[in-house]
């Protein structure tokens, strides 16, 4: 059974994200939407951990709310921006949606 | 493909009322069936017909109730985080012996129950809040 994880708190704000990494599967994927697409970036404290999830599963940002921020520049190599078109498509794709708040 | 949405945080306090709607839109835009939008905790305050936020702002309660309408989604405020914030509609406002009802278009106030029928009904069930 495959999971999306959603994200929306900054990895610098909320432990959730950490939370997350640490039970996501292999296999699973990981969608960063509102403050949590900060993690996204290259060179933050939390970059390698994003590093390290990208060789097992899927980490996808949501280009709305990067562009928001002004921070659509520089992002981890491997992870793939959607739109809410894609948001959705994610869930369909995945058997269930968990939302780490 | 049918969904739940849960929404646990109000109207300009954070973004997942907004991030909530955005899914919804491209959901209905994309053919999938909203089967039920639960607001609970903080996120009755999305249905009080009484804010008045600047014109050059979005609206969201409007927002919420227009979409109601126009693509009949059953919009569901739940009772006991209701009674506790404030949000009223024509029966509780007579229960409770208020003097007036504030709830918007395209809201209804019930129960917990209404949750747990979208989750068992839905093919998906998204939590949106704080």
């Amino acid at each position: 059974m495959s999971i999306l994880h959603t994200i929306n708190k900054s990895p610098f704000e909320k432990d959730s994200f950490q939370t997350c990494l640490r039970y996501a599967k292999a296999g699973s994927s990981i969608l960063l939407i509102e403050d949590a697409v900060y993690a996204a970036r290259e060179g933050t404290d939390v970059s390698d951990a994003v590093k390290a999830a990208i060789q097992d599963k899927s980490v996808f940002v949501l280009l709305p709310d990067l562009d928001a921020r002004g921070l659509n520049s520089n992002l981890i190599n491997g992870v793939q921006s959607v739109d809410y078109a894609g948001f959705v498509k994610l869930t369909t794709e995945n058997d269930t949606v968990q939302s780490w708040l | 493909m049918k969904y739940g949405i849960m929404i646990n945080e109000g109207p300009y306090q954070h973004q997942a009322a907004d991030t909530a709607f955005n899914f919804v839109q491209a959901a209905l835009d994309a053919g999938h069936e909203i089967f039920r939008i639960f607001f609970y905790h903080d996120g009755v305050n999305n249905g009080t017909r009484l804010t008045t936020p600047p014109q050059d702002d979005r609206n969201v309660i409007t927002r919420w109730s227009k979409l109601a309408e126009d693509k009949n989604i059953d919009m569901v405020i739940c009772v006991a985080a209701a009674q506790r914030r404030g949000i009223v509609d024509e029966g509780e406002k007579d229960r409770n012996k208020k003097d007036a009802d504030n709830i918007a278009p395209g809201f209804r106030i019930s129960g917990l129950g209404q949750l747990i029928e979208a989750g068992i009904q839905a093919d998906r069930l998204l939590v949106f809040g704080d």
